[in-house]
């Protein structure tokens, strides 16, 4: 910044002076007023949320025949709703089980993608071979596929195999009980590729060369390089990519309610809390408390690591 | 019966196998691969890429040849029925509502998001509480869009007049004066109300990205403006709107693709009932619940030709950004 240089006459800095103090209110003015609509704004984010957060903890017999707000005058809390929504009957929800099952859902399919990321970021990156910008770009390209241009071919895989030519190359996918993960786990990796692939790719790119070129000259093959030099060295990259993949996978609706097929042994929170929006609609004690159940890992993960995200977030849209 | 752990521990443990035998592929790959320099880096490139190859040919670029083909199928996928499925599309009333309500989102829900988180970035921007404000608008991006259809689904909760209302929205119109309404149900309202779901989620990410946007503008040039005597209204206009337009097209374009494939809201919201539904829900309400999969891929066909140019405007442009610095 450029300081203001102490030189030069005074005498026509004395009504600068004056226009500054008129200015300075007027500032204060529009920064009060700017002020206001921050406050607006951000209330109208969180009030709904907090609406919710709040009924969560009132009996259910309050929820029902008063607004939330009156809570503060009549405070009376409550964790019924908790427990009937994760350990009562099937049909209160049991959320336990479900939430037991969006974390074996998400954990691999957000594993799975850091790895097979990183793998082929690394070779598009520094190793060498022909057709090595032509295949980045056609994977950059996959980016734009919308998921529904892949589910029914993709599910026709697992229920049917494939057939090349009438050959049967690949079973049917027949996996009963927890091993029905499996669908899932493959639809979100096959999902997660481009972007991650993507993201990586710009960091690992950006590696100094002579940190290779020095590892190559000590005899170091590809795979040793890769875990023991560019792992370490891209873990923030890995660690914002594994904070969208999860967020993702934790909140993904649509993919989960065709690769489970809403089967209440392997479906996630989302596919649940959708259900009950739809069969209790009115049951708020459940639904309140039911949606706060499937906000609390996000929001962890979101308070926690938000440097992270951030970074992320802005490496995906910024330069992207 | 009663929830037991034990009976949820099958999914754990096999969880954890999958985990533990992805890394164990992986392990040994990478060992495989360990040979010190040889001329033939081509096969352990291939190595590299295998995974990534394998799941995104199958899992992807099959797919879209498939969907197109079905597209011009029949219900089976068997018979070929040219442009029939589009032309059913184009023709029957209730997917031209479709049609319109994916257009009306389209119209609404970036620009709105953009300009609030836009705004709201210009307000808080290097004031005292910043960092405590933004994490407030930006919050709704870590739930899910079912949370946030759940969350907004109360607030429009509807009781007969006779009754206290519960439903913050309807209160607020009971105490001007007015009747509580299923709004919900509401046409065109109802949408309208979807879309502002929608903005509610996006505005965090538009604020954070333009905050990034506006930190970056050089600090001289904002004091130089201000020496000259440049109001905050002519600051925003004349330094601050030039210097983060190429970013604020990316937010906008970002958040328009997002739109396009709008599902869950809708999903918990109407379940595309009362005349919400949109491209992405109609697609899975006939391929998926319907048996429909020729109408349902050409729908998904007609999505992904609508992304398309947005994308490539998304290249072109973040090309051209990279150029500059």
């Amino acid at each position: 910044m450029s300081r203001p240089t102490p030189t030069g006459d005074t005498a026509h800095t004395i009504p600068d002076v004056r226009a500054g103090a008129a200015a300075r209110v007027r500032r204060r003015l529009s920064r009060g007023a700017a002020s206001l609509a921050a406050l607006v704004i951000a209330v109208l984010w969180t009030l709904p949320t907090a609406g919710l957060f709040v009924s969560s903890f009132r009996p259910a017999e309050d929820i029902r025949t008063t607004g939330w707000w009156t809570f503060f005058a009549d405070p009376k809390i409550t964790l019924d709703n908790y427990r009937d929504v994760l350990f009562g009957s099937a049909s209160d929800g049991r959320l336990a089980s479900y939430f037991v099952n969006s974390i074996a859902i998400t954990l691999p399919a957000t594993i799975f993608v850091l790895g097979v990321a990183a793998l082929a970021a690394y070779a598009l990156a520094w190793i060498d071979f022909r057709g090595r910008d032509w295949l980045f770009l056609g994977i950059f390209a996959l980016q734009i596929v919308p998921l529904q241009m892949s589910l029914v071919p993709l599910l026709r895989f697992f229920s049917q195999g494939v057939t090349v030519a009438g050959l049967q190359v690949l079973p049917a996918w027949e996996l009963g009980g927890a091993m029905a993960f499996t669908n899932v786990w493959v639809a979100h990796t096959i999902f997660g590729l481009p972007l991650g692939i993507f993201l990586l790719h710009n960091f690992i790119s950006q590696l100094p060369k002579s940190l290779f070129e020095a590892a190559r000259v000590d005899g170091a093959g590809h795979g040793r390089i890769f875990t023991r030099i560019v792992l370490p060295l891209i873990a923030p990259a890995l660690v914002s990519l594994g904070i969208f993949q999860f967020l993702w996978v934790w909140n993904d609706l649509l993919v989960a309610l065709i690769f489970t097929g809403g089967d209440s042994s392997t479906a996630p929170l989302t596919v649940r809390l959708a259900e009950l929006a739809g069969t209790r609609g009115e049951a708020w004690h459940r639904l309140t408390a039911g949606a706060f159940v499937s906000m609390v890992i996000p929001l962890l993960v979101f308070f926690l690591l938000q440097r992270y995200f951030v970074r992320g977030l802005l490496a995906g849209s910024v330069k992207g | 019966m009663e929830f037991s752990l034990l009976s949820e521990l099958p999914k754990l443990v096999w969880m954890l196998i999958g985990i533990a035998a992805f890394l164990a592929v992986i392990g040994l790959m990478l060992v495989l691969v360990d040979v010190p320099r040889t001329r033939r880096d081509r096969w352990q490139a291939f190595l590299f890429l295998a995974p990534a190859l394998i799941l995104l040919v199958g899992g992807l670029v099959y797919p879209v040849l498939r969907t197109t083909w079905l597209s011009f199928h029949d219900r089976t996928g068997t018979e070929f029925i040219g442009l029939a499925n589009y032309v059913w599309m184009f023709q029957r009333p209730e997917i031209l509502l479709v049609l319109r309500n994916t257009l009306l989102w389209v119209l609404f829900a970036p620009i709105m998001a953009t300009a609030i988180g836009l705004l709201y970035a210009v307000l808080i921007d290097r004031s005292r509480f910043e960092t405590v404000a933004k994490s407030l608008v930006f919050m709704p991006m870590a739930i899910s869009f079912v949370g946030a259809g759940i969350i907004w689904r109360f607030v429009f909760a509807y009781r007969p007049a006779d009754q206290e209302q519960y439903g913050l929205f309807n209160q607020i119109v009971v105490r001007l004066g007015g009747e509580p309404q299923l709004w919900l149900l509401d046409q065109p309202v109802n949408t309208f109300l979807l879309i502002m779901v929608l903005i509610w989620v996006q505005a965090g990410f538009a604020m954070v990205v333009m905050s990034a946007a506006i930190k970056a503008i050089p600090a001289e040039i904002v004091e130089a403006a201000r020496i000259d005597g440049a109001g905050p209204w002519q600051l925003f206009t004349r330094i601050t709107l030039p210097s983060v337009w190429p970013t604020l097209l990316v937010v906008l374009i970002t958040i328009t693709v997002q739109t396009l494939k709008v599902f869950d809201i809708v999903r918990t919201m109407t379940a595309g009932n009362y005349g919400t539904s949109v491209i992405a829900n109609e697609m899975y309400s006939r391929a998926f619940q319907q048996g429909q999969v020729g109408q349902g891929s050409a729908l998904a066909v007609f999505l992904f030709v609508l992304v398309i140019p947005l994308v490539i405007v998304q290249i072109r442009r973040s090309r051209k950004t990279r150029e500059l610095l």
